[in-house]
């Protein structure tokens, strides 16, 4: 898998992988997608540099540790989310009828407290895909 | 017989997603590789997304994004595809802890043939088999 | 032998299951039962509810979303169950004399 032709169309190609992933991410109130199919575009950017280049690179790149860390802090910011409407005075996991603002329809800030929690999910997602394959995965040079 | 025909004919994305299962449960049952009948349970979950997303399509509907500038738009029922995203999930993890069981099993007796697994368990303690592993 | 078994008992059960096809409503037709007033209540009220363009995503995030916080939690105990299973300095070879 260390072939020199693979090594320099990934590097061409992959930015912009992760680029579509986070786009995904990002707007996914706004057009198809959303928090799981852009986290795992996401994810598979981050493998596909692991399995290309070798897994000490990546660990340079992007720890496991770092991974473990971002798993457990998107699943504590969703409860977080939740707790929202509670301070507010409604209900648990309300978006609008707690008073979040919902700005214009169409733009990038619409929809209340959609766009961080398809944050958290998004990158919850990536970091589950690559902690599987690094867990999974037992390398032979 | 015409009417049960044309029917069939009409109906035809459950008929591939029958298909698919066919295809999903013959390979389960007949390979004894254990990674093979990971992907037959793979290919079963497919058929079931392709059934249910299908059966909330109108003809002439269009993906379920508003589009602000026309008003009378048909959309498809968006209800099916955002409960087969959870079914995803599930398959995907499913998927990961069958595939840790099968590296388990491979450290333990050296082979992922399920029936040769089979063999070396009602043999007992031979060759490569660690049954009492004391973790 | 087993490959013939199978594929017989396969045929039975597709044959079966193509007469229920045959019974179920035409694809694509707007008047099927699963065309009723959640799916109009889910098309016209995610503007005003939400504010998102997104049908699906507002459903997943914003009208059911216990189902998508509990979602994360199954991802989570698949990841700690993978943990467990692969942990390191467990099982071998039996090199036991």
């Amino acid at each position: 898998m260390r072939d020199f032709v693979l090594k320099r169309m990934v590097a061409l190609v992959l930015p912009f992988v992760t680029m579509l992933g986070l786009y995904v991410i990002f707007h996914g109130h706004l057009s198809p997608g959303g928090s799981f199919s852009g986290g795992i575009i996401t994810g598979l950017s981050i493998i596909a540099f692991n399995l290309v280049f070798g897994t000490e690179r990546g660990e340079e790149k992007i720890s496991e540790r770092l991974m473990a860390l971002i798993e457990s802090f998107g699943a504590l910011w969703y409860g977080a989310m939740g707790l929202v409407g509670i301070l507010r005075g409604a209900s648990f996991l309300m978006n609008k009828g707690a008073g979040v603002p919902v700005g214009q329809p169409g733009s990038l800030y619409s929809g209340g407290l959609i766009l961080l929690i398809t944050l958290g999910v998004g990158l919850k997602v990536a970091s589950t895909m690559v902690t599987l394959f690094l867990e999974l995965m037992e390398e032979e040079d | 017989m015409g009417e049960f025909g044309s029917r069939i004919v009409q109906n035809y994305p459950y008929v591939f997603a029958l298909a698919l299962f066919a295809i999903g449960v013959y390979t389960i049952l007949t390979h004894s590789n254990l990674f093979k009948k990971v992907i037959g349970i793979n290919i079963m979950e497919g058929s079931i997304y392709v059934l249910f997303i299908a059966a909330g399509n109108v003809r002439g509907g269009v993906a379920p994004v508003l589009d602000l500038a026309n008003s009378d738009l048909v959309y498809v029922h968006p209800l099916p595809q955002a409960l087969m995203l959870t079914g995803i999930v599930v398959s995907v993890s499913v998927t990961a802890l069958s595939l840790a069981l099968i590296m388990k099993l491979y450290r333990s007796y050296g082979t992922v043939d399920a029936r040769e697994i089979a063999r070396l368990t009602r043999l007992g303690n031979e060759v490569g088999a660690d049954v009492t592993s004391g973790s | 032998m087993a490959n013939k078994v199978a594929i017989v008992l396969l045929v039975c059960i597709g044959l079966v299951m193509l007469v229920a096809i045959s019974e179920l409503p035409l694809y694509g037709s707007p008047d099927t039962p699963a065309q009723n007033e959640v799916a109009e209540r889910y098309v016209h009220g995610t503007l005003g509810d939400t504010g998102a363009l997104n049908m699906v995503a507002a459903i997943v995030i914003d009208y059911r979303a216990y189902d998508t916080l509990i979602e994360t939690t199954v991802l989570f105990t698949a990841v700690i169950a993978v943990f467990m299973v692969l942990k390191k300095g467990s099982t071998g070879k039996g090199e036991q004399g």
